[in-house]
């Protein structure tokens, strides 16, 4: 079986052009997602026609989402298949393509925003023909994967390819499903969906729920399954562990949407079953964190001295709370406070920023001196920097939302002495306004942090080239 | 545990058997809620915007109003008292895509329609903070200067009669003079057929209290005082979806 010893050519440029794309729009989604924290807090800072909350928010989510993060997938996916399959990545041009047209989308869905192009759904915004963009540009990666994976030199497929590939399809099948619509002209902009009412808020949230369960944790695990036991240098803790907690958890995850409608005009049936599974999820996303953890058995002294591998196991120690505090929230009677209050905004974002863009960093801190040939990252200290200020940032943020957000569901269902209603609506917009400058603040320290990345990965990739001009 | 072999080593079962893992909930969750009869509950009154509301709620979808405003009234004590009675399906069956929400930066709108008088409306888009000062909306000034786009609110209508909002040839065929009728910018005869075919409560009235144009703000006022209008609450029985699954 000695056939192939010498190493294949990989095509790191592909996943280089991702990784630059990821850290760049990184950047723009910070950026905008601090701006509209700030809109929040001063309304002043509303531009209209093009500039105002309603239109920067989708924005915002799709830069974090849909631009760093499926960058970061897109280049963490196409490098991990490669060294795990120790093939070269299948089809030059259309991985290419998949990086050229996925850029497109991206820049497509944001103009749409600011010009006031929207369908209107949350996460899945972009008009029909950035979608059908999509649809095909998602169908590529799909095939680029699966034909990556058919001409793999090892007989094993290795578990971080599961989690890549079930996020591939998944992600096609909701896009797909989700999506469809009817443009009012083929020059129109406009379309209006398929589903209506009812259907369509449970449709919509089945692809909602499930953008963060596999784009957002499937899609991420996939770089946790690889990364941590690179990084750590361990085996993973447990295989038997991995196949239970990858099928379980894509099998239960896809039932939990209805939990976003809990009292809404959704049938009842249907909201219990997705605050059951909501329930039960919380047991296979213990599983993957307690994985993803104990890979360090034995070697936990490395946390000491390896920053990059601190973002690894604190994100995992985030992607464990927020999924503990989730299924929690889907509990109708926690979720009669929780919704439409910033408590859900808080638990977002200590899974977005905590897990997703934490396990983020830490791949590309990993990847960027790998694919640049460097020894080792321009500075560790800036790392440790990075991590302890982003860090920070995210107890602001979470903290405030959390008290915000408790605040604010207290608020609206508080009686007085008489049974009167307390407070009027405006007196609850009033009272957050100190916690919206507490959460723009954790946002500075966010972007902070990230700027620090920049900075350092152009320092290991350009200044090296520079000492080895004078050599 | 042994069997699972066969799937890592085989891409396109691993593939088939993810694909299967991801089916089951989605099916068992969605396909049932298209048997309309134990979804939807039968209601009294509930129509399709008329073209002037649809314009409205185009705008309402453009400036991503539902990031901020919910229009789903949840049967809690304190809901009810503040935003009225709690919402039915049915009163979004139109909506194509639903504006539920799912963030009260600002209150609900469900039931907005008739709470305010249009001048209020037309003063508070414009600048929300002269009437309400501690508001955090942004201003939307420009759109008492821009004429709502109904040149082809025909052809969106009609898309929306693909997708299964029941429009009728007529409404179609009369969806601009329908606009301008319900603005207040046509003649009797036109308001009489607007009447005749989207009911007599339809709100007729120059929203913006600008004559000679249908701004933005008018259309987007019409959908504004609409909302949670339709339906005949006081004949609603919320007991008939459970009585007539009994019967069956």
């Amino acid at each position: 079986m000695i056939k192939s010893l010498e190493i294949p050519q990989y095509n790191d440029e592909i996943v280089k052009k991702f990784t630059i794309a990821a850290v760049f729009w990184a950047i723009v989604g910070f950026l905008a997602g601090l701006y509209i924290a700030l809109q929040m807090a001063f309304p002043g800072l509303n531009f209209e026609p093009y500039l105002t909350f309603g239109r920067l928010r989708p924005l915002h989510t799709s830069a974090v989402i849909f631009a760093f993060g499926g960058n970061v997938l897109f280049a963490t996916s196409y490098f991990v298949v490669q060294r795990t399959c120790t093939t070269r990545l299948w089809g030059d041009g259309l991985a290419n393509f998949t990086f050229w047209g996925y850029q497109a989308f991206i820049v497509m869905a944001a103009l749409g925003y600011v010009f006031g192009v929207t369908q209107g759904k949350e996460y899945a915004e972009p008009e029909w023909y950035a979608d059908l963009w999509l649809a095909i540009v998602w169908v590529v990666y799909l095939v680029v994967f699966l034909m990556t994976l058919s001409k793999r030199k090892e007989p094993h497929i290795y578990v971080a390819n599961w989690f890549f590939l079930a996020f591939i399809v998944t992600v096609a099948v909701l896009h797909i499903v989700n999506g469809i619509s009817v443009p009012v002209s083929l020059t129109s902009l406009k379309s209006y969906p398929l589903w209506g009412g009812v259907q369509n808020a449970l449709i919509q949230w089945w692809y909602g729920h499930n953008a963060v369960g596999f784009f957002l944790t499937a899609g991420f695990l996939g770089i946790m399954y690889y990364f941590v036991p690179k990084r750590a240098n361990r085996p993973v803790y447990s295989y038997r562990l991995s196949i239970i907690h990858f099928w379980s958890l894509i099998f239960i995850y896809i039932w939990a949407g209805p939990h976003h409608l809990h009292y809404t005009a959704l049938p009842d049936w249907a909201q219990t079953l997705g605050m059951t599974f909501s329930i039960i999820l919380w047991m296979p996303s213990w599983g993957g964190m307690i994985n993803g953890l104990m890979t360090l058995s034995g070697a936990w002294h490395k946390l000491r001295e390896d920053p990059v591998l601190k973002f690894m196991i604190i994100s995992l120690a985030f992607y464990g709370m927020s999924t503990f505090e989730g299924p929690i929230m889907a509990i109708k009677e926690v979720n009669a406070l929780s919704h439409y209050t910033e408590w859900t905004i808080g638990h977002v974002h200590s899974g977005a920023l905590g897990w997703v863009a934490f396990i983020s960093f830490g791949a590309i801190y990993h990847l960027v001196p790998v694919l640049w040939k460097k020894k080792e990252l321009y500075s560790l200290k800036l790392v440790n920097m990075h991590l302890w200020i982003a860090t920070i940032g995210i107890v602001f943020y979470i903290s405030a939302m959390w008290i915000a957000g408790v605040m604010q569901g207290l608020m609206w269902r508080s009686y007085d002495s008489l049974g009167f209603l307390e407070y009027s609506f405006v007196e609850t917009v009033m009272a957050m306004h100190p916690f919206y400058i507490i959460r723009a603040l954790g946002g500075v320290l966010f972007l902070g942090g990230a700027l620090i990345m920049v900075y350092n990965i152009w320092k290991t990739i350009m200044v090296d080239k520079e000492s080895t001009q004078v050599e | 545990m042994l069997n699972h072999k066969k799937l890592e080593k085989n891409s396109i079962l691993l593939l088939i058997f993810t694909v299967i893992a991801i089916s089951i909930g989605g099916l068992v969750e969605i396909v049932p809620l298209f048997r309309l009869e134990t979804t939807i509950e039968p209601v009294k009154g509930i129509r399709p915007y008329t073209p002037l509301e649809l314009a409205g709620q185009d705008i309402y979808i453009r400036e991503g109003c539902y990031g901020c405003h919910s229009q789903q009234i949840r049967p809690l004590r304190d809901e009810v008292e503040r935003y009225g009675h709690y919402s039915l399906a049915a009163e979004s069956m139109y909506d194509h895509p639903f504006q539920w929400g799912s963030k009260r930066t600002g209150p609900d709108l469900a039931r907005v329609g008739g709470k305010y008088s249009d001048s209020w409306h037309v003063g508070h888009m414009i600048d929300p903070q002269e009437y309400v000062p501690e508001s955090i909306m942004p201003r939307y000034s420009t759109m008492a200067k821009r004429d709502a786009k109904l040149d082809d609110i025909a052809a969106h209508m009609t898309a929306l009669k693909v997708v299964g909002v029941p429009y009728t040839d007529a409404m179609i065929e009369n969806a601009y003079s329908d606009a301008m009728a319900q603005a207040h910018e046509g003649n009797s005869d036109s308001e009489a057929g607007l009447m005749e075919r989207y009911g007599n409560n339809t709100n007729i009235r120059d929203f913006d209290g600008k004559e000679g144009v249908v701004s933005e703000l008018d259309a987007i006022i019409a959908y504004l005082q609409v909302l949670g209008t339709m339906a005949e609450l006081k004949d609603y029985d919320p007991d008939v979806l459970t009585k007539d699954a009994s019967l069956e």
